[in-house]
């Protein structure tokens, strides 16, 4: 692997393409009223950060940023298994997993 | 010159999956949708040298959190395509507000400071190895932690998902 010549993309593509990802994600969120594809789009902001920190990493061959993806997985891990039985609960409650049914906090 | 177009296909999978997640009627889509997005950005990872991260990144999101997503859409009978639209309006100051914050993140980005390497072959930062030497010295204690967290979060959602008692 390290004797491959360099021929690799230049990182500012990498920073362009996790810039669209994120972008993506927060439209996904705003457009979106079902709550389990919002918790999606959640999932893609979360990866297009992660993608950008590792090519932080590669590129600067520092092995903390690594590091720091391996904990940003394990927390996307456990909020999305808290996230789901909150919507599974919520389900149960209201009948509907539509955002906008959930007004009752609004006061 | 093979790795660009490699990179070339990827980054296209990848946006238009994550587009595909997004504008998919039906959330069963939705979902097979974003795994497909998840081995993309694999494939990222792979290109990157980092292949550690590559293989944690498919067992954890293909692995664990896809097949939850997959049981709680089919647990709440959510595959149909009767999701009520926002209006038009709300529609397009969203996409407008998500293309708007696309630029003004560029035009932040252009002032980064770069990595030192032309090419991430040249490190070995990915490797095993790096990773589970840094991980086991420099972050023994936020690894520790995360054993709370996890323990934590397994309690909260049977807490949570349980069907309460009248």
């Amino acid at each position: 692997m390290n004797e491959v010549v360099s021929t690799a993309a230049p990182q500012s593509w990498y920073l362009v393409l996790s810039t669209l990802l994120f972008s993506i994600g927060v439209v996904g969120v705003l457009l979106r009223r079902n709550a389990i594809i919002i918790l999606m789009c959640i999932e893609i902001m979360l990866n297009s950060v992660n993608l950008l920190m590792v090519s932080f990493s590669a590129y600067a061959g520092n092995t903390d940023g690594q590091v720091f993806v391996f904990f940003t997985m394990v927390v996307a891990a456990a909020e999305v298994a808290v996230g789901l039985a909150l919507l599974v609960s919520i389900y149960r409650n209201l009948g509907s997993t539509d955002i906008d049914v959930l007004s009752k906090l609004k006061g | 010159m093979t790795s660009e177009i490699i990179f070339y296909f990827l980054a296209a999978v990848s946006v238009i999956t994550a587009l595909m997640v997004v504008f998919s009627k039906n959330p069963i889509y939705s979902v097979m949708w974003l795994i497909a997005c998840f081995f993309s950005i694999a494939g990222h990872y792979v290109m990157l040298n980092a292949q550690f991260l590559a293989i944690v990144h498919i067992i954890v999101y293909a692995g664990a959190i896809m097949v939850l997503m997959l049981f709680t859409v089919m647990l709440l009978n959510l595959n149909r395509e009767s999701e009520p639209h926002k209006s038009l309006l709300t529609k397009g100051i969203a996409t407008v507000t998500g293309g708007m914050l696309f630029l003004v993140l560029l035009a932040a980005m252009r002032s980064t400071q770069l990595g030192a390497y032309a090419s991430p072959e040249a490190s070995d930062a990915g490797f095993v190895q790096k990773v589970g030497m840094v991980l086991f010295t420099d972050y023994l204690l936020p690894f520790e932690m995360t054993s709370v967290l996890f323990i934590s979060a397994m309690i909260g959602a049977v807490v949570l998902a349980k069907k309460e008692k009248h």
